[in-house]
């Protein structure tokens, strides 16, 4: 089988698994600063599916694809230190404001100029906003059949792929033609490590604006190794209608964020006594907690 | 993200070295792989560079997966299933993610596949390695054998073998027989040695025969140790093979059970008619080789000595901080601070002579394989022979010093601990148990002292202590030099006072104790010097140079009031 071309959706998110006491601001906003900004975990989930299928069929490539500020490379570069083959940061301030609707629509027409793709993956969804909605999205305006909740490309054969789901109940083995989007559950295995000789390799790898950054020293690095540019696109550089961007391009609008403190008010404290444990699992059972 | 290498500073400090400007530039040889290997640095800040990232990936796998992993690798260990050895599950995860990071073979040349790595940042990965999982350590650590077959094996050999280990070969260093222990002459004299005959035929040679106590022996290549010349009975007819486990001619039939490094398989290998590649000469096994890869070894425990004190130090700190007795955290009582802050200092100061070590060895070693590519001037030679001279005995007294105080901050770290350390529930059990038998393997602590008191008799320890003493510090540390040049005069003079005695029976008697006294030197040295670039070091120099002084003080006084005739009394 001819290589497949492959591209991974991943996202730059605030590690909101290690929340310390000033992670939000006092208008209830993440404050992005007091957070490390890390890759989306399961999006790594996404990027280990894909190491796999280009392990399984020769001469596949992987794209990372990422949509966000400059700092948001890094998400391709850790891409690249685990096997990916080159990326592209999605990157303009009209993409500021962005709701699931919008990035959707920025993303699926970066993918229409990337053409000619077999298999994107992304995470089932992001940390940050828990919606799981840009994966499906991207699909629909791609006009492109979508597995979501996948666990495991088992098989591809030809145009079709094999995928395992993981549901609520069970799992699920599904056929689907490629192209195809594929979203990825955290119950898929863990992504691989970085890999040392690919951290050496591209760890100069820069987007064009970086370049720039005066206290780069390894600009002569990227005349004679051209795999160490980070292709950046703008509005400019895809064929988007700038109103379906940004905050105009969002309507989602955040009514309004509440703090959730949950406090023990009913708590009882027991003595350690067979007649108290009695009581207890009693009213457990009589109020249906147990039993 | 945890990770073993960002959250201790002491190891970017030591990587960073003045020393490694010089072994960068000697090891990359004009940075001459920059053009074919597009993972090759180059420059000096681009190679160091790689090395943190590196370190910073297995500081990573070591926090995230090895460390979660050990507790249930010590308890359930390889297994034995139809004469082959099945890893605990953890330890195929560990050794699969390794591979994966493509941290296998990190000191091999990269048209080996591997990363051209020094010394200097392959140790500090062990030592990394080995406060997660020490036992999981010997199974990763045996890539020195990579090292042992790039020295000596020819390059058909290389070329087959070398670039597997990139790919997560496992290997093995097959020394041990049932009666050939710390005496490897003794491999075939007695019981059932391996005897190797030549097929001129077809350039192999068969093994016959039982090894035993072989750590990982299941491995995908081993080296072993073998008798190829008819009717000798000494090191002069040993020599050194090359098995690959594909052949399926050698039996596991035992996995020891023991009292730590319980994941790491010590195997009793039988071998019949197994076909394996001679390495380098015949003759040349045990008296070259052998001697070589056991001074890797020896670093490796090192190492793995210094990983574990790190862990156990760690452990203890935890837990005395957060342990309240009598009202009060115990780490606020002076029984125990002192102990723990005891516990750190050697730590440091077995850490700071790793690293030492480990730079003299990168400096001859990186000189040798330079001269596959260019004659060395003269000067360079000479360096390279004042290295190798100095790491033959500095490794020893590493070996020494780093084995016996894991012990010792582990039975410390355990005593923080109370009852608690001696039950399950702590990773302190487990560590006090896998530090055992760093004083033991690799040649025992005595066995150390026979060769580093070499560096004592031939005046080497002395003369890069004098060397040492050139080196300037600021005033506020002079006193603490001051005290080291007095125990140099004193070493020096105790020296003298036991060779008077012209008597070989009696150096060997007091040689632990000379060695110890230098050792306590060139320590505090090491420290006073970590001291200059760092002031968190100056406390710990300070305890440790008095306690030295105390110390050397009591083996002279031992020494001086000890005589001739008393080893008589001592003799069973």
């Amino acid at each position: 089988m001819k290589g497949l071309k492959i591209i991974v959706l991943a996202k730059q998110v605030p590690d909101t698994r290690n929340v310390g006491k000033d992670a939000m601001k006092a208008d209830g906003t993440v404050n992005r600063a007091a957070l490390e900004a890390i890759f989306n975990p399961e999006d790594l989930n996404a990027l280990e599916q894909a190491l796999r299928v280009k392990d399984m069929v020769d001469g596949s490539t992987i794209t990372i694809l990422t949509m966000g500020p400059g700092r948001a490379a890094e998400v391709i570069r850790e891409g690249l230190y685990r096997g990916a083959d080159n990326g592209y940061l999605l990157t303009d301030r009209k993409f500021a404001g962005s709701d699931t609707l919008a990035t959707s629509y920025a993303i699926s027409q970066a993918i229409r100029k990337m053409k000619n793709f077999d298999i994107v993956f992304a995470g089932r969804q992001a940390i940050d906003g828990d919606t799981a909605q840009v994966g499906p999205q991207v699909a629909e305006k791609l006009g492109i059949p979508q597995v979501t909740y996948a666990e495991e490309v088992v098989e591809i054969k030809g145009k079709e792929v094999i995928i395992k789901r993981r549901l609520e109940r069970g799992v699920e083995l599904v056929s689907a033609t490629r192209p195809v989007l594929i979203t990825v559950h955290s119950s898929a295995p863990d992504c691989r490590p970085r890999n040392a000789k690919l951290v050496m390799k591209y760890k100069h790898a820069r987007t064009l604006t970086e370049q720039q950054d005066a206290s780069e020293d390894y600009l002569d690095l990227y005349q004679t190794r051209p795999y160490l540019k980070i292709d950046e696109w703008s509005t400019a550089d895809i064929e988007v209608d700038d109103e379906a961007l940004g905050l105009s391009g969002s309507p989602t609008k955040v009514k309004k964020i509440e703090n959730v403190v949950f406090k023990a008010k009913e708590s009882k404290v027991l003595s350690p006594s067979e007649i108290e444990i009695d009581e207890l699992m009693r009213e457990l059972i009589e109020n249906h907690t147990i039993g | 993200m945890a990770n073993f290498f960002n959250d201790n500073q002491d190891l970017k400090f030591h990587l960073h070295h003045p020393l490694m400007k010089k072994i960068v530039a000697l090891k990359e040889n004009d940075f001459e792989d920059k053009d074919t290997f597009d993972y090759a640095p180059v420059d000096f800040e681009d190679a160091m560079d790689s090395y943190e990232k590196a370190l910073e990936i297995i500081g990573e796998i070591s926090a995230d997966v090895i460390a979660p992993n050990a507790e249930s690798v010590d308890h359930d260990g390889p297994q034995l299933v139809d004469n082959q050895v099945v890893y605990a599950k953890g330890t195929a995860q560990n050794h699969a993610v390794l591979t994966k990071a493509g941290l296998i073979g990190m000191s091999l040349p990269r048209k080996y596949k591997g990363l051209n790595f020094p010394i200097v940042p392959y140790v500090m990965a062990a030592e990394i390695v080995s406060r997660a999982d020490a036992g999981f350590a010997n199974i990763w650590g045996l890539q020195d054998c990579a090292e042992t077959i790039h020295e000596f094996a020819s390059e058909e050999l290389k070329a087959q073998y070398l670039p597997l280990f990139n790919d997560g070969a496992t290997a093995a260093m097959v020394l041990t027989e049932p009666d050939a222990g710390s005496d490897l002459q003794a491999v075939q004299l007695k019981g059932q040695p391996i005897t190797a005959t030549y097929d001129p035929a077809k350039d192999t040679y068969y093994l016959n025969g039982v090894k035993r106590f072989i750590t990982n022996g299941d491995a995908d290549i081993a080296l072993v140790l073998a008798r190829s010349e008819d009717g000798t009975a000494d090191a002069r007819g040993l020599s050194l093979f090359l098995y690959d486990r594909k052949d399926s001619a050698v039996k596991i039939r035992r996995i020891e059970n023991k009292l730590g490094i319980k994941g790491s398989p010590t195997c009793e290998m039988v071998f019949t008619n197994a076909p394996a590649k001679l390495i380098g000469d015949r003759k040349m096994g045990l008296i070259k080789y052998v001697m070589s890869l056991m001074n890797s070894a020896r670093l490796g425990i090192g190492a793995q000595s210094v990983g574990l004190a790190e862990a156990a130090y760690r452990e203890s700190l935890k837990y005395a901080s957060e342990r309240v007795q009598f009202g009060k955290a115990i780490i606020t009582f002076p029984a125990v601070y002192e102990l723990l802050r005891n516990m750190k200092v050697k730590t440091q100061a077995m850490r700071s002579l790793l690293y030492e070590t480990a730079r003299y060895v990168d400096m001859y070693k990186a000189y040798i394989f330079l001269a596959e590519k260019r004659k060395l001037e003269a000067e360079e030679r000479n360096e390279m022979k004042k290295y190798q001279k100095l790491a033959d005995v500095y490794t020893p007294l590493l070996k020494l010093f780093s084995s016996e105080y894991s012990n010792q901050i582990a039975y410390d770290g355990m005593q923080v601990h109370g009852g608690a350390g001696f039950m399950k529930d702590f990773p302190i059990e487990r560590i006090y148990r896998d530090a055992r038998i760093t004083s033991i393997y690799e040649g025992t602590s005595q066995l150390q002292v026979v060769a580093a008191i070499r560096g004592v008799t031939t005046g080497v320890f002395l003369g890069r202590i004098k060397e040492y003493e050139e080196i300037s510090l600021k005033p506020e540390m002079e006193y603490l030099k001051k005290m080291l040049m007095d125990l140099t005069t004193q070493f020096e003079s105790t020296v003298n006072l036991v060779n008077s005695m012209n008597d070989a029976e009696f150096l060997d008697f007091h040689a632990r104790r000379l060695v110890e006294m230098a050792g306590n030197i060139i320590m505090g040295y090491l420290l006073l010097f970590d001291a200059i670039k760092d002031e968190d070091f100056k406390n710990s120099a300070e305890i440790f140079i008095k306690k030295a002084k105390s110390d050397n003080s009591e083996k002279l006084e031992y020494i001086k009031s000890s005589e001739l005739k008393d080893l008589g009394i001592f003799k069973y």
